[in-house]
């Protein structure tokens, strides 16, 4: 019965798939070719004009191109001239510099503002103004202070991905069930001892879920980014492409930027699985 | 007076003629004086000692008048020896050609991707910075404001900026004001109005209110050019059409969209809504002002104080890649040298069209402009001081402003002037010309009155 539902769906997917690409196929053939050009013009002109070929590429257009950019994901042309796994290692690598960076301040901090209801009030209303900015309003303020392009983008990669974790790690600490709690406090386990045997197992399953979010969040922030301060990465590669008006390699990075979205977040769900409990 | 024409020639025409450059009075002693030029700056060491000579030349006869009487009364030849006499010509060449040991050997120079960076881009695919002990990165970058703050943080050693850019930044219009230098101006001419090709019927200006335009940014010669242009048509460029800010490569989107009528872009953005067959060139920006300066070569002032040998060796180089650019026959060449995704990711074709003057214009006809876009690096003063009028004509800066002063400050840093001062000599304080732009003379010495004549411009 799973099985089959299992393939049942599968078997939707590669239909709207395919669906998918036969519209796509048919929205973007050539149209009508310009008449009575001379061939000297033509020659001046690009496929659109003399052919009547779509300003969007087709499924075909984009598979061949993808097929080019897969063959050799690491070339390396010059400073701005870069290969497509290059450009996504910059990425990630940022991301990953970034994210770093915010589970080391966020989960402590978040243990603490769990742990002590004063901190907990304290710290609120810094929280809640600085929580709704968004990270690309940070950039300018970041390129003008840190005076390193490279380092701001790391910067706001941090800043987005810190608040859902010490959000996150904050509510899950807090929300310990407290019979266990007491049950430790009556067997006499210091502090530090109790928030690594009682609390951190407790809180973990939240405190992964907030680390998933950001996650989340710095992929999508790193794109912006990088078309920002541009150089590397794959942000840069769109900006780059679109300067060529090359609507077949953004379609090609946006699909990239998917995948690589799905994988870091399936790594993130798989960690939460592992510490996930029955109750 | 060109910096790479020959300066010891009484016969050169200053103002447009009947020839494709606009400075002769035929094609044929365009020809001509092509040749002479060519051979003028063969060797090395000869183009030094043009580009010295003539910013010498422009120093002692800041008026062309002047300047050609003399020539024509002794002679040119007399004149190169009268010249030796006070000024040591051979010494300062040698300087210029030589400079001192490097402070700095790996620079970072950071280039927006249009043809108007095609010096600083070329120098370093074409090998004209190695050969002057320098090994530069030419860094693709996301905007102007991108390039200004990454120049001021010393992430890049210089960088590609308009040429209003320095001025509106030093005066603290649109920024905080703060002091910079524009020792080079990367080209001259090299834009374009391109319109939807569903205009291709409203070629006069007159029939263009409410329509929406476009240019790259707010202190742009591309914005003055278009007000001024639509001025001139009788339109008010703040009530009778809008005006926008838009990235250069959304320019032929939002053509091909339909949001925007037209724009005032660089290229090839201008030649590349031809060639996708959504817009057609209405007018090159060289019909509206010959000869006008477009972007600029910019570099901190403390880069220019603090390692000045460094910064001779990379000027120079961009002044060779600008001599090198502005010979036709090597156009073609750059064209493929550019064209590639590290540089400027664009059609070989497009890139081709645009530098060698040869293009389709949207409307089926193939148009021979040799002269569409052109390279000469001298910062005329007088260029500071029509666009600071400019920027007072359409509201950018309010009050009293020291024009010349400011254009001196701004537009100073020329190698001329730095290698005569190194020689003990006092270096000029003004060079200016005057020109003419859609056929009204300006005059630079007079620039508020030249504002007055206006009767169209923001109410103040």
């Amino acid at each position: 019965m799973n099985a089959s539902l299992r393939f049942r769906a599968a078997v939707v997917s590669i239909a709207l798939l395919a669906a998918f690409f036969g519209i796509w196929h048919l929205a973007t053939r050539p149209t009508a070719a310009a008449t009575n050009m001379s061939p000297e013009y033509a020659k001046l002109m690009g496929l659109t004009a003399t052919q009547g070929k779509s300003a969007m590429p087709g499924p075909l257009d984009v598979g061949a191109k993808l097929w080019e950019h897969l063959k050799q994901p690491f070339y390396d042309k010059g400073p701005n001239d870069k290969g497509l796994g290059i450009q996504l290692g910059y990425s990630i690598a940022r991301v990953g510099l970034g994210y770093l960076l915010a589970v080391l301040i966020a989960i402590p901090l978040g243990f603490l503002i769990g742990m002590s209801p004063l901190i907990s009030r304290a710290l609120d209303p810094f929280i809640q103004v600085l929580k709704p900015i968004s990270p690309l309003a940070w950039m300018p303020l970041a390129l003008y202070t840190i005076k390193d392009s490279s380092i701001s983008a790391i910067f706001v990669i941090f800043i987005c991905s810190v608040w859902p974790m010490l959000l996150n790690t904050a509510f899950g600490v807090a929300s310990v069930r407290k019979e266990w709690i007491n049950v430790a406090r009556t067997l006499e386990v210091g502090t530090v001892r109790r928030a690594f045997t009682v609390i951190l197992p407790a809180a973990a399953p939240t405190i992964l879920t907030g680390m998933r979010i950001s996650i989340g969040i710095a992929w999508l922030v790193i794109v912006a980014a990088e078309m920002l301060v541009g150089g590397t990465g794959i942000g840069y590669f769109v900006w780059n492409e679109w300067n060529n008006l090359s609507i077949t390699n953004v379609i090609i990075a946006i699909l990239m930027i998917g995948l690589v979205g799905m994988l870091l977040d399936q790594i993130l769900a798989r960690f939460t699985r592992m510490v996930t409990f029955p109750e | 007076m060109s910096t790479f024409d020959n300066p010891f020639d009484p016969n050169r025409r200053l103002h447009a003629g009947g020839c494709s450059c606009g400075r002769h009075l035929s094609e044929a002693e365009h020809q001509a004086a092509q040749l002479r030029i060519q051979s003028a700056i063969e060797s090395e060491q000869k183009r030094y000692e043009g580009v010295v000579a003539s910013a010498v030349m422009r120093a002692m006869f800041p008026q062309d008048a002047a300047r050609r009487a003399f020539l024509k009364s002794v002679g040119a030849a007399t004149a190169v020896a009268a010249v030796s006499q006070f000024f040591p010509l051979k010494t300062a060449t040698e300087a210029f050609a030589q400079g001192g040991p490097l402070e700095k050997k790996d620079l970072k120079v950071g280039f927006i991707p249009i043809t108007c960076a095609t010096p600083i881009i070329m120098a370093a695919p074409m090998g004209f910075y190695a050969k002057n002990g320098l090994n530069v990165e030419v860094i693709k970058t996301a905007g102007w404001a991108v390039i200004r703050d990454k120049t001021l943080n010393k992430e890049y050693d210089a960088a590609h900026m308009l040429s209003p850019m320095p001025l509106a930044i030093t005066m603290g219009a649109g920024s905080n004001p703060i002091p910079y230098t524009m020792p080079a101006v990367e080209n001259i001419n090299g834009q374009a109005i391109t319109l939807s090709i569903k205009h291709k019927d409203k070629r006069d200006p007159k029939s263009w209110k409410g329509f929406k335009f476009a240019v790259p940014f707010d202190y742009s010669m591309h914005n003055y050019l278009l007000r001024y242009y639509l001025a001139e048509h009788g339109l008010d460029p703040d009530t009778d059409v809008q005006i926008r800010a838009v990235p250069p490569p959304e320019m032929v989107a939002n053509l091909r969209a339909d949001n925007i009528d037209g724009y005032l872009g660089p290229d090839p953005m201008n030649q590349r809504a031809v060639y996708d067959g959504v817009g057609f060139i209405h007018i090159l920006t060289k019909d509206i002002w010959e000869g006008h300066p477009c972007c600029a070569f910019a570099a901190s002032k403390e880069f220019v104080t603090t390692m000045p040998n460094t910064y001779g060796a990379l000027l120079k180089s961009i002044i060779e890649a600008t001599a090198f650019a502005h010979k036709a026959e090597n156009r073609k060449e750059i064209a493929n040298a550019i064209a590639p995704a590290n540089y400027l990711n664009q059609p070989p074709i497009v890139l081709e069209q645009i530098l060698t003057g040869t293009f389709a214009d949207g409307l089926g006809n193939i148009v021979n402009q040799p002269n569409r876009v052109d390279f000469d690096p001298f910062p005329w003063q007088s260029f500071a001081v029509w666009i600071m009028t400019q920027m007072k004509r359409w509201g950018q800066i309010k009050g009293d402003i020291d024009y010349a002063g400011i254009a001196a400050q701004v537009y100073l840093a020329t190698d001329a002037i730095r290698l005569m001062k190194e020689a003990g000599l006092t270096p000029p304080t003004a060079t200016t010309k005057s020109f003419s732009v859609m056929g009204k003379n300006f005059d630079p010495a007079k620039p508020e009155d030249y504002l007055a004549s206006f009767k169209i411009r923001k109410a103040s």
